[in-house]
């Protein structure tokens, strides 16, 4: 085996490679093209047939332009909540933990530790009409006595926050670790007020950070269902709950290929976009 | 003034950091409810039943021992072909490697209803060859776990020091020698920790697996499919056991990060 590679160096690389990129190619790729081909189909479940039918993205767009402005809408604000959440406690873990360190990183990814469909459950249990929060609001009369939280936009957007904080908090916090200590003291020599320092060297050394993390939070955000389906009503429904319900409830497939290439495609013109601002080397590590 | 101001920081901090605990915290205390309904939302009293019988829900068990296999068969099979890959975009220069890069890439970056329709889409029209449930899901997450182990890897790889490499092959070793006595060794750390979090990411996901499940039902598709009618507790239990068993694991590998450093410092 190593005299092989001796002798055809230039192989090598490509005989690495070959399994696992065939894996990518056979099982992303080439199901990314069945989608396409699925979206220009024309039928009832279960006699489809490929007509090149356009119109199916027309139609998904115009019939689901709701759902796809409350996705990005609450996938927007979750972003920049979690942002507001993730940076100054990113910051404090990096320049003022101390020893702990390493123990409030691990606070950050433990929600990743409880299943996906149990932590937004016990959302349920926190909201819930009886529970302390509703309680504690109906006291002070922020909420009436008949209001809630559940199933309400705030509590969609609020589990959406939570659910995919930790993708915020671990590239931001990466990208601060990595700043040179000597560059805030080279700021502060030069007579530079704690907040300048943090304006014209902090913050923009950690942009990097914010820009993966933006991407990271968001684009899952956008295309989750599980949210708006346990925490929301049908008024909450984003585009994740339409595609779910179109594959694998009404047995839809050209509508529900066609709206996962809209998503999709939204997605690749965003990537594309903070790619051409930040570089590609930047965004795939 | 002043010590409100240079502790606001900590205290916001420290928030947060309750706010990120406060679900998980639920997640633990529900499992020792004795729930009136058929739902768990609300706290009755403390009870050991749900941790004593935690498999007497019909189905549970079944749906655990499964995420436990696709994700042990998932995660060898994606910790090979990933760690191949970050070996040969870090070690060779090759034509391709940037669309390599991006062909890494897509997959973390594409929303998992997207992933999960997509490969469904594959399976149905394809009938012939694949059949929905364990063997789909299994490719399913082999599929978008490699990306994750070749970033793991690859970060791993790229500060690492080759002069052990050169010294062996001076020694007379060949590079398969070399590489299995070596490379994988000094990788191995790297390898370990991307595999965890690969079976991590395989026993949680729910979206992918949903989609291309069958009838085949995972601890997540299980708990979906009984939210609607009721959660017993024992949900909570199974839950909060994965939790703890993956925070000992991460905690044992913080005490022993922080003891390695320590030696460290004591041996300067």
């Amino acid at each position: 085996m190593g005299a092989f590679f001796h002798r055809h160096p230039r192989l090598t690389p490509y005989l690495l490679l070959a399994p696992g990129l065939a894996w990518l190619a056979l099982f992303f790729v080439v199901p990314l093209v069945f989608l396409g081909y699925q979206s220009l189909q024309s039928g009832v479940f279960p006699s489809f047939e490929f007509t090149w039918e356009f119109s199916n993205f027309a139609d998904a767009i115009s019939d689901y332009r709701e759902q796809f402005f409350r996705s990005f809408f609450y996938a927007g604000i979750a972003t920049v909540v979690s942002l507001l959440l993730a940076y100054p406690l990113v910051y404090w873990i990096a320049f003022r933990s101390g020893p702990w360190r390493n123990l409030f990183l691990l606070a950050i990814v433990a929600p990743f530790f409880v299943t996906y469909l149990i932590r937004t459950l016990a959302w349920l249990n926190i909201l819930a009409d009886e529970g302390p929060v509703v309680g504690f609001l109906r006291t002070i009369n922020v909420l009436g006595e008949q209001e809630g939280l559940l199933f309400t936009t705030l509590a969609v957007v609020a589990g959406i926050t939570y659910n995919f904080f930790p993708f915020m908090a671990l590239p931001l916090y990466v990208s601060l670790e990595q700043i040179d200590p000597r560059l805030l003291e080279a700021a502060k020599d030069l007579y530079a007020s704690p907040r300048q320092a943090f304006m014209r060297v902090t913050l923009p050394l950690s942009a990097p950070g914010i820009v993966a993390g933006t991407l990271l939070t968001f684009i899952p955000a956008a295309g989750d269902f599980i949210n708006a389906e346990l925490l929301g009503t049908p008024k909450q429904q984003m585009i994740g709950n339409v595609i779910q319900a179109k594959f694998l409830e009404s047995l839809d497939y050209p509508t529900a290929a066609s709206l996962s290439f809209v998503l999709m495609a939204f997605i690749l013109v965003g990537l594309a976009v903070y790619a051409k601002l930040v570089g590609t080397e930047k965004l795939t590590g | 003034m002043k010590v409100v101001k240079r502790h606001a920081l900590t205290a916001y901090a420290l928030l947060v950091v309750g706010y990120l605990m406060l679900p998980i915290a639920v997640v633990i205390l529900f499992s020792f409810n004795r729930p009136a309904g058929r739902f768990n939302y609300v706290w009755q009293e403390f009870t050991l039943d749900n941790w004593v019988e935690w498999d007497s829900v019909l189905g549970l068990r079944e749906s655990v021992i499964k995420s436990i296999q696709i994700g042990v068969l998932a995660t060898i099979v994606a910790a090979i072909l990933g760690t191949l890959i970050a070996l040969a975009i870090v070690r060779h220069d090759f034509r391709g490697r940037g669309s390599t890069n991006v062909l890494v890439f897509l997959p973390m970056s594409t929303p998992e209803i997207v992933l999960g329709a997509s490969l469904l889409t594959l399976f149905l029209n394809m009938t012939s060859v694949f059949a929905l449930g364990f063997w789909t899901i299994f490719i399913a997450h082999v599929m978008f776990i490699v990306s994750y182990i070749v970033v793991t890897v690859k970060a791993r790889l790229i500060g690492f020091d080759r002069h052990l490499e050169e010294a062996a092959m001076d020694l007379g070793a060949n590079e398969w020698t070399t590489f299995r006595k070596i490379t994988l060794p000094l990788l191995a750390p790297a390898i370990i920790a991307a595999s965890l979090l690969g079976f991590a990411l395989s026993i949680d996901d729910f979206v992918i697996t949903y989609f291309n499940a069958g009838g085949e039902q995972t601890f997540p598709v299980f708990v979906w499919g009984i939210a609607r009618v009721s959660v017993p507790p024992q949900v909570n239990v199974v839950a909060s056991f994965i939790f703890l068993v993956a925070i000992a694991l991460a905690l044992a590998n913080v005490f022993w990060q922080y003891r390695s450093a320590r030696r460290a410092q004591g041996a300067v």
